[in-house]
């Protein structure tokens, strides 16, 4: 039985049995591998997408739990977010594979704070594990975005 | 037909191994051979009009070819500079493309020849060969542009990407591309001299990855997608050693969306249509082991057992005993003296723990087989998926991805998860496309951890308090023992358990040293884990180094430039000296604070580190790092920051919560719930400064890691006085 998931401001049936966590979901059936597969307990992050402007595991999430709410994946920002272009200006990526997961918290985090101190940095981005340690980096990113004048437009238009 | 291209492969690969294993703990061990010849036998791989690492299009854009993986160094963006810098090419129109596999063309000049990504090497081996590339290119632009303009070559200038004549004449690489081709490229190119650089120490060196890694589209093996591909996963023995001894399928098969389900040489092999589904249908299936050969010691009890054979009070055994690797004066001498100082230190097992689990794809049984996925030793992968496909290695195709993190884990001499999925797209057969998918799990459980080590010194000073003895003995499983027959570390030391105390600058000031190394027997497979023996030599010399300056009632970063000075260790000054300048060492810590030091040399860079440190909530906080390089010539210094800041990050995470146990033989961790790592509220802030240098790049993925271990140790012995003697610092 199809389940239907509002995934990146887009309607998505989709086929998987609803104990499928939502990852899997996004990456094996919409194709959207943006999300990355890191720990699949919720414990380090790389999963991490918003479910109604909030952060979530979706490693955890099963699609039967979804129902209406409005799924984000790192897909839908464009790549010129605010976030996006701190962390590019700063290079804060190495390998790269737990970014997807840390700008979504990150992208989370200032909507909710826009203008978060260090401990509300922190307090925010340590369920986001990173192996290569770019975590200096990442905090000086979302200051550096927190500082950039607020985006003419929210993440609003899907990738595709 | 068939014989000779087995023994071809078969003949290769202990050659190659001897190479890749000397040179991938830094080191090198150059074979003068037709090596990369045979290795590359097969390959239908070609270099273009340029040579093989260069390329341009007629919009003018320059593609750089890395012969070196990006799993997070940075080296794309330094090996791109070095031959932007010699092009004198616009570094906006640079791009970067990861090279296929074919070790001819794109060995690594320090593993003789092989290509391969370890030893942080990259930059330095493609030091010469990317500067020779860049300005050979160059010099057949500028013979382009004579000849179609009728002036002198000597006329000719090129500067960002803009080839130009006095006459107001001038076109871009693209606009000349065609002719340039045709020129024949100049034998001995002249280079830069490096007080010409205009690209190279600049802060314009910066990744070229960092858009596609904050948008979601950089490419892992994690996220390929092809079609008709399976996807597999494997149920391994619990123990290492075990074997399957009978399975029952049954449950497994009716799992929506499994499609096979069969016993390979590592386990049982699940194939489904989708992650979740294998995931589900390995759930479902029911394995006996044979655990007859397995395995079956803890590691306290491996551990009881080194310190054992260190104090004498179990006898080495006769073959492969004791092995000195350092050794002047009278032995006797540095067991007799009296007031030594006598400490033991034990490290345990690490997992790398990457953030993508280890994973590949691999298409078998249609034309040449064909692996796509994050390769660090692509010669290897092709020698040890050509033995089981029966084909030339170099015919072994390779599109190497980016890779989540590697640590050196993806870098086995068995290639232990590519062998793994090949085995299953084999049997799947038809040129199906397989991805084997290693769940967290399965990463930290299926082995190849830094070994467990235990080392015992014993130092006499002399009458100024400075070493006039010392002893050491260091026990630990060999890294290079993974290595097939031949390999060296099997009969002499394994350089990779002993580096960094081998060399030490202290070694060299001490008048008597008597070292030794054994390396028992242990069915634990082990591996190289981000700076290797540096993760527990240059803590050991460090930390015992700072026991001995307080003894001597000297301070820390005295005593030190004493013991550099006794060595001629001039690059350990200058690091040393940087470091203190930065931070302040002569001025009083902040308050709250206590500070640590520590220095080491590896992988051809010196780096120091002064790490402020205070206890909060009973387990160490580290704040500001004040860290000095001397990597010689500073290609990226904004990418050489972000290492000694990634590098500090790893070996801190290994040094305050990193441990891997086994009970019963069986590892107790399975994931970051009980396997701790670094979060971000945890890490320090690092401030990197380089020792200016217009000597060769050397390494710095790999020499920012071990170093923060002991400068922590030592800030907390400064605080209490009380020696660290053993990791993690923080039981979790």
């Amino acid at each position: 039985m199809a389940i239907t998931l509002d995934v990146n401001g887009k309607s998505q049936n989709v086929n998987s049995p609803p104990d499928t966590p939502l990852l899997w979901v996004l990456r094996d059936e919409l194709g959207l591998t943006g999300t990355k597969y890191g720990c699949g307990v919720a414990q380090c992050g790389a999963c991490t997408v918003l479910a109604d402007g909030a952060p979530v595991r979706s490693c955890q999430l099963p699609i039967s739990a979804i129902g209406s709410s409005k799924i984000t994946t790192i897909e839908s920002l464009g790549g010129h977010h605010p976030v996006q272009e701190a962390w590019v200006k700063l290079d804060v990526p190495q390998c790269g594979y737990c970014q997807s997961g840390q700008i979504m918290s990150a992208v989370a985090l200032l909507a909710s704070n826009p203008k978060p101190d260090d401990e509300a940095i922190t307090g925010a981005m340590d369920g986001n594990i990173c192996r290569c340690g770019a975590y200096q980096r990442i905090r000086e990113a979302i200051k550096d975005a927190a500082a950039a004048p607020a985006p003419a437009a929210a993440p609003a238009a899907p990738a595709a | 037909m068939k014989k000779p291209l087995k023994d071809i492969a078969r003949g290769a690969s202990r050659r190659e191994v001897l190479v890749v294993g000397a040179t991938l703990a830094g080191s090198s061990l150059l074979v003068g051979c037709s090596l990369p010849d045979m290795l590359s036998a097969g390959s239908k791989v070609k270099p273009g009009a340029f040579g093989p690492f260069l390329k341009f299009s007629p919009d003018g854009v320059v593609t750089v070819i890395s012969k070196h993986i990006e799993f997070g160094q940075g080296n794309h963006a330094g090996l791109a500079a070095i031959a932007a810098e010699e092009l004198d090419a616009d570094w906006t129109k640079v791009k970067v493309e990861q090279a296929p596999a074919n070790a001819k063309l794109y060995g690594n000049v320090n593993m003789g020849g092989t290509q391969g990504t370890g030893g942080s090497s990259a930059i330095n081996n493609s030091w010469t060969q990317l500067r020779t590339a860049g300005a050979g290119a160059r010099a057949m632009f500028v013979s382009a542009a004579a000849a179609k303009w009728g002036v002198p070559a000597s006329e000719i200038t090129v500067s960002n990407g803009v080839i130009a004549h006095a006459s107001g004449k001038q076109a871009g690489f693209g606009e000349l591309v065609a002719g340039a081709a045709k020129v024949a490229p100049p034998a001995t190119p002249t280079l830069k001299s490096p007080a010409s650089f205009s690209l190279i120490g600049t802060d314009r060196v910066r990744r070229k990855d960092s858009q596609a890694k904050s948008e979601g589209s950089a490419r892992y093996t994690q996220d390929v997608r092809l079609p008709d591909m399976l996807i597999a996963v494997v149920a391994h023995p619990p123990r290492f050693g075990g074997t399957v001894g009978s399975f029952d399928a049954a449950a497994a098969k009716k799992v929506p969306g499994v499609v096979d389900v069969f016993e390979i040489d590592t386990g049982v092999a699940v194939v489904a249509q989708s992650t979740h589904a294998a995931i589900k249908g390995r759930e479902a299936l029911k394995v006996t082991w044979d655990e007859s050969k397995a395995e079956k010691r803890g590691s306290a009890q491996i551990l009881a057992e080194f310190k054992d054979l260190a104090s004498g009070k179990t006898a080495a055994p006769e073959k492969n005993g004791w092995k000195g690797f350092d050794s002047k004066g009278d032995a006797a001498s540095a067991a007799a003296g009296t007031n030594a100082l006598e400490i033991a230190y034990d490290f345990p097992y690490l997992a790398h723990a990457t953030m993508e689990p280890m994973n590949c794809v691999a298409i078998v049984g249609k034309g040449p087989p064909r692996l796509i996925f994050g390769s660090q030793t692509p010669t290897l992968d092709q020698l040890n998926t050509a033995k089981l496909t029966m084909s030339l290695p170099g015919a072994v195709e390779i599109e190497t991805l980016f890779a989540g993190g590697s640590f050196g884990r993806r870098a086995t001499f068995q290639s232990d998860y590519v062998v793994e999925c090949v085995r299953i797209a084999k049997k799947v057969g038809k040129g199906r496309p397989v991805k084997l998918v290693w769940t967290r799990e399965d990463d930290m459980r299926a082995g190849y951890y830094r070994p467990l080590v235990h080392h015992t010194v014993r130092v006499t000073t002399d009458a100024e308090g400075y070493p006039a003895t010392w002893r050491q003995r260091i026990v630990t499983q060999s890294i290079m023992k993974g290595a097939p027959p031949g390999a060296p570390g099997g009969d002499g030391v394994d350089q990779t358990a002993v580096e960094g105390a081998m060399g030490s600058p202290y070694l060299k000031a001490t008048p008597v040293v008597d070292a030794q190394l054994l390396t028992p027997d242990v069915g634990v497979p082990v591996l190289w884990w981000r700076s290797v023996g540096a993760t527990h030599t240059a803590y050991v010399m460090e930390h015992t180094v700072e026991q001995l300056a307080k003894r001597a009632g000297k301070d820390p970063v005295e005593y030190r430039r004493a013991l550099y000075q006794k060595a001629g260790a001039k690059r350990h000054l200058a690091v040393l000296d940087l470091a203190a300048e930065k931070a302040g060492w002569t001025t009083p810590a902040p308050a709250g604070w206590t500070r640590g030091v520590a220095v080491h040399e590896s992988f051809g860079s010196v780096v120091a580190q002064i790490a402020e440190v205070k206890v909060e909530n009973g387990q160490p906080k580290v704040g500001r790092v004040i860290t000095a390089i001397d990597c010689g010539t500073a290609i990226s210094p904004n990418q050489i920051a972000a290492q000694m800041e990634g590098g500090t990050c790893y070996g801190l995470s290994g040094a305050m919560f990193g441990e891997i146990t086994l009970t019963d033989g069986q590892v107790d961790q399975g994931n970051f719930d009980t396997y701790r790592v670094l979060r971000n509220s945890e890490a320090p802030t690092v401030e990197t400064y380089i020792v200016p240098s217009t000597a060769p790049p050397s390494g710095v993925g790999e020499p920012g890691t071990p170093v923060i271990g002991p400068a922590v140790a030592n800030a907390l012995f400064a605080l209490d006085g009380q020696p660290r003697l053993s990791q993690p610092f923080v039981k979790v």
